[in-house]
């Protein structure tokens, strides 16, 4: 029994960072050095050298890839796991008072079937509930680790805001039931017209409490003691983004409500980080380009509702084309195990080549939550977050061999399989356990 | 209604009754201090409800009522530090619950604060509706000394409960009280302001279920008391100011729910999974930062204490624990019963909880048992047994149920073990406690002498209560 236990702790924790050779695969850098067969050499957590030909560092740790391709870590833009409770606060219109980061669930099991999908940071964010919603972050997807340890260190934060249904709440204008089945009262906005409302009273909200501190902290720096403001968590989160210290994420679908966000965001004097779902951006794409936002989209997920009829395949292809930075999210936890297959769609409708379609799940939304100095791409000096797939990761057959993130292994097919007949015989072995304890009960009492 | 209720309150009556000489001697008897060493054969007297001699060789007063202690072993009285004994229309479980997977809540609670049961809430629309928040209320202020719980936990050797308000975020503060019967609620009150009662349990959902509005999820609870932390940090500041001088000063809107957490010496956190743990560790410390008054923390449920992660986050914080004996139960199963949807997770859970009291103690971790509505005498017993099968030492359960809580409240110099001077609460039983086997012959709170019901032999045993389980919490 305890020889088992033992082993399986050991097959499920990570391998400690150390010197990797991955050698002799087909590298697809996502960076200047586009695709090549050759090394990748991984020390103390980062990319140390790249190339067809490398130094082997003495006591390196040699992956052998060959016929395997390595492509750097998958990071999805939009996704809802690794949250304990709800990931909606929706009983109010603004919620930027609630952060995901104090409900962060590194116990989830989507973190480790993300990662065997071959993603290795995701971009966790609130629910679409309100017009404001609550803050995000993104986090690596490090399985074993704790909550804290998961999070992306030095990656700006982020808040969700959301347009059109889900917000005004269509199909539910009076209140009704909710997912738990217990009756909501009305809450505004029922209409887009009240979505745009509430975005811009919220901000001015935020003004006047952004101009309360600024003048409390000139006094203070003119050495006065005044009392400061009362901090609202609320307030604060929107005033972050008037100081460009928070992105802004806003799940939208039809193009009048994006060109409604983009005058919201410049009458405000802020900028939208990226548009999510965005699936009328084709439509809209050179006001989406002119504000500088990216566009973070399905591959081919549509018509779900009325919001999303008018939706097109070709929409990453088309907004790439007009100089928008695009990636393809998965807003699920299944999807966000195929991101791969996701890119490799776009090479087929709107013909986009292996690399940009790669890219769109790698190098794009990595500049998107502004984290591609460190992630994204196959570079020299950026972090060892790595996949290895057994062949074409564009493929429906390709299959995810190993990742690393900063260099420490956390998913391995191999030992992966190898270690599920130990679980298995674990569970069964508790489960004979519980069930001859409860016998032995039933028996001492017959009653009942 | 109110005929049971007199009816349940006469019955109550003819077998609680309480005697109380001024000074009694148990002679003669095995003492197990639980502060000092075990005297084999010795002599406690109790006078006017206090200790007033402990030792081997103790003379018995003249006129004290003696009672031969041969072949009986005498224990302090046990402490509940987590209990809604007494609560008026609480569920017996203080349920710290729910823990299914990482996902479920940490307690279970949904009910509304009690101040609102009169009157329907109104929807929240956010922190500054102070939703589920009745932080002002002191349980001793709704004592109900009638409650029949209070003689069916002193079954088990309970002689002192530390009581809380549960409904809501913040509930209110607990106090701690002897479970004497017949006496004015007051008289029951060792301290009344023990320490703020906070559950994460209420609403979940996308539209804001739970029908009150805000907060509707874990994260929204979470935002909701650093809020609230951070109100009462303000509201302080500006009061202080306003103390200090009025003149030209708009005057600070009085706000008792800001009143009454500052009013609170203590917090008890919920956790009960190893990330709740080290997410709840997190936020009190953080808390602590905010508060603008001095504050402990307490970790109440503690499922997962018995992982190696959860026992090196508790060593590190200091923080001390009170670990549920509400132990997670397998599904009731039929014989070709699917086992397909049980998790190894969930199988390791219910195998290793009652491991974590025997865990904490070899690490040192500060910790009390709490009953968690675990009420039957009977079924109180056979969860303490179950720890110490697990390799909780028999002084260590005695302890996490006597001196240990007392240390957590800061009464250890008035209660939790045998000394010369302390409150006269003990337990005389016939064989080991937490036996078994063993029959509690009697309990003396605060002096007086109750005698429990003996336990039916081969049924269930101990007089019967509401089913736990059935709280409708779960």
């Amino acid at each position: 029994m305890k020889k088992i236990l033992l082993g399986t702790l050991l097959a499920l924790a990570p391998l400690g960072a150390d010197t990797i050779v991955i050698q002799n695969a087909t590298v697809m850098t996502e960076g200047p050095k586009g695709i090549f067969k050759g090394s990748v050499v991984v020390r103390d957590g980062k990319i140390a050298d790249i190339g067809e030909k490398v130094m082997v560092p003495a006591g390196a740790t040699i992956i052998e890839a060959g016929g395997q391709y390595l492509i750097p870590g998958i990071i999805d833009c939009h996704s809802h796991i690794a949250g304990s409770g709800s990931i909606n606060e929706g009983s109010v219109s603004v919620s930027s008072m609630v952060n995901i980061k104090d409900i962060i669930n590194p116990d989830d099991i989507a973190i480790y079937r993300a990662l065997a999908g071959g993603v290795t940071t995701a971009n966790i964010l609130h629910g679409s509930a309100n017009s404001i919603g609550g803050q995000t972050l993104p986090l690596k997807m490090r399985w074993g680790k704790s909550a804290q340890e998961l999070i992306f260190a030095g990656a700006t934060p982020g808040i969700k805001f959301a347009l059109g249904e889900n917000p005004k709440r269509s199909g539910n204008p009076q209140g009704g039931r909710g997912a738990t089945g217990a009756i909501q009262l009305g809450r505004y906005p029922a209409t887009r017209m009240g979505v745009e409302d509430v975005i811009r009273e919220a901000f001015n909200d935020a003004k006047a409490y952004k101009a309360d501190w600024d003048a409390y902290d000139a006094k203070v720096a003119k050495g006065e003691h005044p009392i400061p403001p009362r901090t609202d968590l609320k307030l604060q989160a929107l005033r972050e983004v008037l100081e460009g210290k928070r992105y802004v994420h806003v799940h939208c679908y039809r193009a009048d409500e994006i060109l409604m966000m983009i005058r919201a965001a410049d009458d405000n004097g802020f900028k939208v980080r990226t548009f999510q779902h965005v699936l009328e951006g084709y439509k809209v794409a050179k006001e989406i380009a002119e504000h500088g936002a990216g566009a973070s989209t399905f591959s081919d997920w549509w018509a779900y509702k009325i919001e999303a009829i008018d939706a097109i395949p070709f929409n990453a292809a088309l907004m790439a084309k007009k100089g928008i930075v695009v990636s393809l999210n998965s807003d699920d936890a299944e999807l966000m195990r195929h991101l791969n297959t996701e890119a490799g769609k776009a090479m087929k409708y709107g013909g986009m080549s292996e690399t940009e379609a790669l890219a769109m799940v790698t190098i794009n939304p990595a500049k998107q939550l502004g984290i591609d100095k460190t992630v994204g791409s196959i570079e020299v000096g950026k972090d060892a977050d790595l996949v290895l797939y057994d062949g074409f990761p564009l493929s429906d057959f390709a299959k995810v061999q190993k990742v690393w993130i900063d260099g420490t292994q956390y998913f391995d097919r191999d030992k992966e399989i190898a270690a599920q007949a130990a679980k298995d015989a674990e569970k069964q072995q508790l489960l004979d356990k519980e069930k001859s304890a409860q016998r032995s009960q039933a028996a001492r009492r017959p009653n009942q | 209604m109110k005929k049971l209720l007199l009816l349940s309150f006469l019955c109550c009556c003819a077998y609680a009754l309480a005697e109380a000489p001024s000074t009694v001697a148990i002679h003669n008897a095995k003492i197990v201090t639980v502060s000092g060493p075990v005297i084999a054969k010795g002599t406690v007297i109790l006078k006017n409800g206090l200790i007033e001699a402990v030792g081997e060789n103790v003379a018995v007063p003249a006129g004290a009522w003696v009672v031969d202690g041969e072949g009986m072993t005498v224990y302090p009285g046990l402490i509940d530090g987590l209990s809604t004994v007494g609560m008026p229309g609480a569920a017996p479980a203080a349920a710290a619950g729910g823990g299914r997977g990482g996902r479920g809540a940490t307690t279970a609670q949904t009910a509304a604060p009690a101040a609102a049961q009169a009157a329907p809430a109104e929807r929240s629309w956010g922190p500054e509706d102070r939703p589920q928040t009745t932080s002002w209320l002191l349980a001793a202020d709704e004592l109900q000394a009638s409650d029949r719980r209070v003689e069916t936990v002193r079954g088990s050797g309970i002689t002192t409960a530390v009581t809380f308000p549960t409904r809501g975020i913040f509930a209110g503060q607990g106090s701690i009280i002897d479970l004497v019967s017949d006496v004015k609620p007051a008289e029951m009150v060792l301290v009344p302001a023990a320490g703020q009662y906070i559950s994460l349990g209420a609403g979940r959902g996308f539209g804001g279920g739970g029908g009150g509005g805000f907060p509707s999820s874990l994260m929204g609870i979470i935002a909701y008391i650093r809020q609230l932390y951070l109100d009462a940090n303000h509201y302080k500041l500006v009061k202080d100011a306003y103390a200090k001088d009025p003149r030209g000063m708009q005057r600070p809107e009085y706000d008792r729910a800001l009143e009454g957490l500052l009013a609170s010496q203590r917090i008890l956190l919920p956790a009960n999974q190893l990330i709740e743990i080290d997410r709840m560790l997190r936020f009190g410390a953080e808390l602590k930062t905010i508060a603008p008054v001095e504050q402990h923390m307490i970790l109440y449920g503690a499922r997962q204490a018995y992982r190696p992660e959860a026992v090196e986050l508790l060593k590190k914080a200091n923080v001390p624990v009170l670990l549920s004996l509400r132990w997670p139960t397998p599904p009731a199963r039929t014989a070709d019963a699917d086992d397909s949807s049980e998790t190894l997770r969930a199988l390791i859970e219910r195998d290793k909880a009652p491991s974590a009291p025997a865990v904490l103690q070899k690490a040192g971790v500060k910790f009390a048992l709490y009953s968690d509505g675990t009420d039957a005498p009977r079924d109180f017993q056979r969860a303490v047994k179950k720890a110490i099968d697990e390799g909780l030492s028999r002084d260590e359960a005695l302890r996490a149920l006597t001196l240990s809580p007392a240390e957590i409240y800061g009464i250890s110099d008035r209660v939790g073990s045998i000394e010369k001077g302390k409150i006269a609460n003990l337990v005389v039983t016939k064989g080991e406690i937490f036996d078994n086997s063993t029959q509690v012959v009697m309990v003396f709170v605060d002096g007086k002498k109750y005698t429990p019901e003996a336990p039916a032999m081969g049924g269930r045993g101990g007089p019967a209560t509401d089913d736990p389980g059935a709280g409708g919490n779960r």
